[in-house]
């Protein structure tokens, strides 16, 4: 069975499916169509929809959800990303799961309601104060819209961290079938939730700790959680790469457009390939060190609608090899023209 | 330092095993704070009325944010000024649990206005403990929205001066505006007497919560000698001499004869509703379905650019032509223009139908243009490709010069749709999008009028005559004769 559904439906379908019991938000372009299919699903099923008064308080309100045990989410744009990085930290401290949609659009400042990807560093560097880091996925397909809000919602819960899915406008504004699965059944029970009863009694979810000793305690074992996901979640996904001269880079919508242009350089005899990271925290550093071996491989492109965020991990990631490394970006709510891409293509 | 809790009851802890340092059995807070107090009169309350089990405690960032040292209940520490706001959703999560969102003045009154007041606006089914000693506690004596006009302060070192600072809010008085709340009252700690008033007022509260009746707010006034830089003893004197004359003790509001409880809503759906709802129509194939005509087929992907003005439906057309060429087993993709433009009265998609899986969903030369009027035309025309397809709103458009010479370099087919005049001739403007779609499956027959009837019958299942009206103009625009002579 096929339904027609936008991004932005879909990540409310996959969190609906995935058992999700609340959502709080703030309208925002272009990710309102999450709060209104959320104002129209969550109540219908006796869950919990709440148009908070700001960003400040939805991320708050997710916080305290959370803290109760609850499987909850909240999504929004750039300018409301901002806002909720105060609660992101304390939700990260605090060690709660949750699910953050980011429908991204161009920034800074108010910027306008076009797509970008320009909240990248925000959201893989953490965002708000403090060590921490959230874990992040980027899909670039309304399926995968629902299914990494499935995927997402486990992973928090496995890891006791927030989940963020960064997706550009087009990925939360486009339309593409989806097969919905069946609803998620046996979600883990969560001993540490403030259930309101007994079980409660001595739960406590706090990120004061006065005490320097105790508190860097509390930073490593984020820290050794950080390296467990490093080591563990990388995903990544590699098409027609292992012989390729040209690998192009891109997550989101833009690996969308390198997939046809590899089709397309392809069938003119270029040898190119695609690496599309899918978390982007962690960043999946392994396709990097994978494509170091290619002996074809001379250079890689990476294609961005942000000010190089991502060309700088990948060039990270590449430390001290011998490939060339070059950056195609768009910014303001502009697409990558594949005219561009192509030129960077047959001209390496 | 640490003022002893003599008896204590069965919600706080025997010994305050979180407390950092060797001294677990007493507070954190100085000598003469209003914050023990308070805490014990919370704690009593909540063994005597049987919560204490139930209950989950919101901190603050003030000095009270170690209340979990305390509390033998569930505790979570929110950021300053978000307790109102983590309460919400704590009780929300579990409605038959006691939710208690205890906040200073800054907490409260400064940083967390906002929270407070939509929580309360909302009416919450929670207890909040607002403690106002008109200063800033934890940082070290800053001033406070609540400080008194010509307090000193560490930020406000010649006293507090209304034509600089304003003056102090009186947070009650503004909560007991709101419809919602059902119970707003101010009390004070700076003597046996209102210790006692304010046990009961909280125990009121507690049993507000209790029946289910909504938001309660309980104000206290506190002392804070530390800070006020006076001795504990002479703790009451300054309250009664500056705060109290400003702050008037009473209950601003009661309405709780009058609420009724709050019952929790029933689910009206099982989620297999929902996704059923969404589902497309299943066809076997391409021919199941009682249609007649032989289909061409999609044999190459094919792209699309619908555009006009808002209104014309140029969305739901893209959206529509996909969810055909989804039942007949074909791929499809579907961006809107969502940006400035649709605002400014012109939109446009980009749709891509395909036999195989789709790549990239974006469309930057186009196979096939509609266009819906003259503006999208010109912009869009020079898109299409060698040899590419425009079919045009010809009851509005007629002027085609400006593209003819890009038409007829590109060998691009035309094809003129009197799609507003069969909407308009139906009585209703807002067809002119399924007239076009009714004469695009006469010239390409990919897709059978039965399926779009079918399609149009569950998407508007509630609204019968809006599906006759579609039906309608999509054979308007079927019947009409082909107009691709102009080229
Ligand atoms: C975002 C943020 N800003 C500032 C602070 C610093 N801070 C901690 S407590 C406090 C004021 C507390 O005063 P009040 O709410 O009156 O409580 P009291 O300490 O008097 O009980 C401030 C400004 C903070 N923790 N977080």
């Amino acid at each position: 069975m096929k339904s027609f559904l936008k991004g932005n439906e879909a990540v409310v379908m996959g969190s609906l499916l995935a058992g999700c019991q609340s959502y709080y938000g703030y309208p925002i372009t272009p990710a309102s169509e999450i709060t209104h299919a959320a104002a129209n699903y969550f109540p219908q099923l006796s869950r919990t929809f709440l148009q908070a008064e700001s960003e400040v308080a939805a991320i708050n309100m997710v916080y305290g959800a959370a803290a109760a045990g609850e499987r909850t989410m909240t999504a929004s744009s750039g300018p409301g990303i901002s806002l909720m990085c105060e609660g992101l930290s304390y939700i990260a401290a605090c060690e709660l799961p949750c699910l953050i949609v980011d429908i991204m659009r161009a920034g800074p400042g108010l910027g306008n309601i076009g797509p970008e990807q320009s909240d990248y560093y925000q959201l893989t560097k953490g965002g708000g104060h403090g060590n921490y880091n959230t874990l992040v996925l980027a899909p670039n397909s309304v399926q995968e819209m629902l299914d990494f809000a499935i995927i997402g919602f486990e992973l928090a819960d496995n890891y006791r961290i927030p989940v963020i899915i960064a997706a550009d406008g087009v990925i939360g504004q486009m339309m593409e079938p989806v097969t919905l699965p069946d609803p998620v059944k046996n979600i883990p029970e969560k001993e540490w939730a403030l259930t309101g009863d007994k079980r409660a009694e001595y739960n406590l979810h706090t990120s004061i700790f006065l005490d320097h000793d105790q508190l860097e305690e509390v930073n490593l074992r984020l820290d050794r959680k950080h390296r467990q996901i490093m080591a563990n979640e990388q995903l990544f996904e590699s098409y027609r790469a292992d012989d390729a001269e040209i690998i192009l880079v891109g997550y989101g919508i833009v690996s969308r457009q390198l997939k046809a242009l590899v089709n397309q350089v392809r069938k003119q005899g270029i040898k190119a390939g695609l690496i599309r990271p899918i978390t982007l925290w962690p960043f999946p550093s392994k396709a990097f060190e994978e494509i170091r071996n290619y002996k074809a491989l001379r250079k890689v492109i990476v294609a961005e609608m942000s000010n190089g965020q991502l060309f700088w991990d990948v060039k990270a990631a590449l430390d001290n090899s011998s490939l060339e490394i070059s950056l195609i970006n768009r910014m303001g709510g502009n697409l990558i023209e594949d005219q561009d891409l192509l030129k960077e293509i047959t001209n390496s | 330092m640490g003022n002893k809790i003599l008896k204590k009851s069965e919600a706080f802890y025997d010994v305050f095993f979180r407390k950092p340092g060797d001294e677990k059995k007493s507070t954190t807070y100085c000598a003469g704070c209003g914050h023990g107090i308070i805490h014990k009169l919370i704690a009593e309350a909540i063994t005597d009325l049987g919560m204490t089990e139930k209950t989950t405690f919101v901190s603050p960032v003030g000095c009270s944010v170690f209340a979990y040292y305390y509390f033998k209940t569930g505790n979570v520490e929110a950021a300053h000024g978000r307790a109102p706001a983590v309460a919400t959703a704590v009780k929300r999560s579990h409605p038959d649990s006691y939710v208690i969102c205890y906040q200073g003045d800054g907490d409260l009154a400064a940083i967390g206005t906002a929270e407070i007041l939509h929580a309360a606006n909302r009416g919450e089914n929670i207890t909040v403990i607002f403690v106002n000693n008109a200063i800033y506690g934890m940082t070290g004596g800053q001033m406070a929205p609540t400080s008194l006009l010509n307090q000193k302060t560490a930020t406000s070192p010649f006293g507090r001066d209304e034509a600089e600072e304003g003056y102090p809010l009186r947070m009650s008085e503004i909560i007991a505006t709101l419809d919602a709340p059902v119970l707003v009252a101010r009390t004070s700690v700076h003597d046996i007497k209102n210790i006692m008033q304010t046990r009961k007022l909280i125990r009121k509260a507690l049993n507000a919560q209790k029946d289910k009746k909504g938001f309660s707010f309980i104000e206290i006034l506190s002392q804070c000698p530390t800070n006020w830089k006076v001795k504990p003893e002479d703790a009451q004197e300054w309250m009664e001499k500056n705060m109290l004359p400003y702050y008037k003790r009473e209950v601003f509001k009661d309405i709780l004869d009058q609420a009724a409880p709050v019952p929790h809503p029933k689910p009206r759906k099982e989620i297999a509703e929902i996704v059923e709802l969404l589902a497309l129509p299943e066809f076997k194939t391409r021919k199941d379905n009682g249609g007649e005509t032989t289909l061409k087929t999609i044999r190459r992907e094919t792209k699309f650019k619908i555009a006009g003005f808002g209104g014309q439906g140029v969305l739901s057309l893209g959206a529509f032509l996909c969810e055909l060429a989804i039942v007949n087993h074909y791929h499809s993709t579907w961006i809107p223009s969502y940006g400035p433009e649709m605002r400014g009265g012109t939109a446009n998609c980009s749709v891509i139908l395909s036999p195989e899986e789709i790549a990239s969903p974006v469309v930057q030369e186009i196979d096939i243009l509609v266009a819906f009027n003259h503006p999208s035309l010109v912009k869009f025309h020079s898109n299409v490709k060698e040899e590419g397809l425009i079919f045009y709103n010809n009851s509005i458009i007629n002027d085609l010069s400006e593209i003819m010479p890009y038409v007829r370099r590109k060998k691009i087919q035309l094809i003129g749709v009197d799609a507003s005049n069969a909407a308009d001739s139906l009585g209703d403007p807002r067809m002119v999008n399924v007239a076009m779609l009714g004469h695009m499956i006469k010239v390409y027959p990919y897709f059978q009028l039965q399926q779009a009837d079918l399609l149009l019958e569950k998407k508007f299942s509630t609204k019968p005559r809006l599906v006759e009206l579609n039906k309608q103009a999509l054979r308007r625009g079927f019947e009409q004769d082909e107009m691709e002579n102009i080229v």
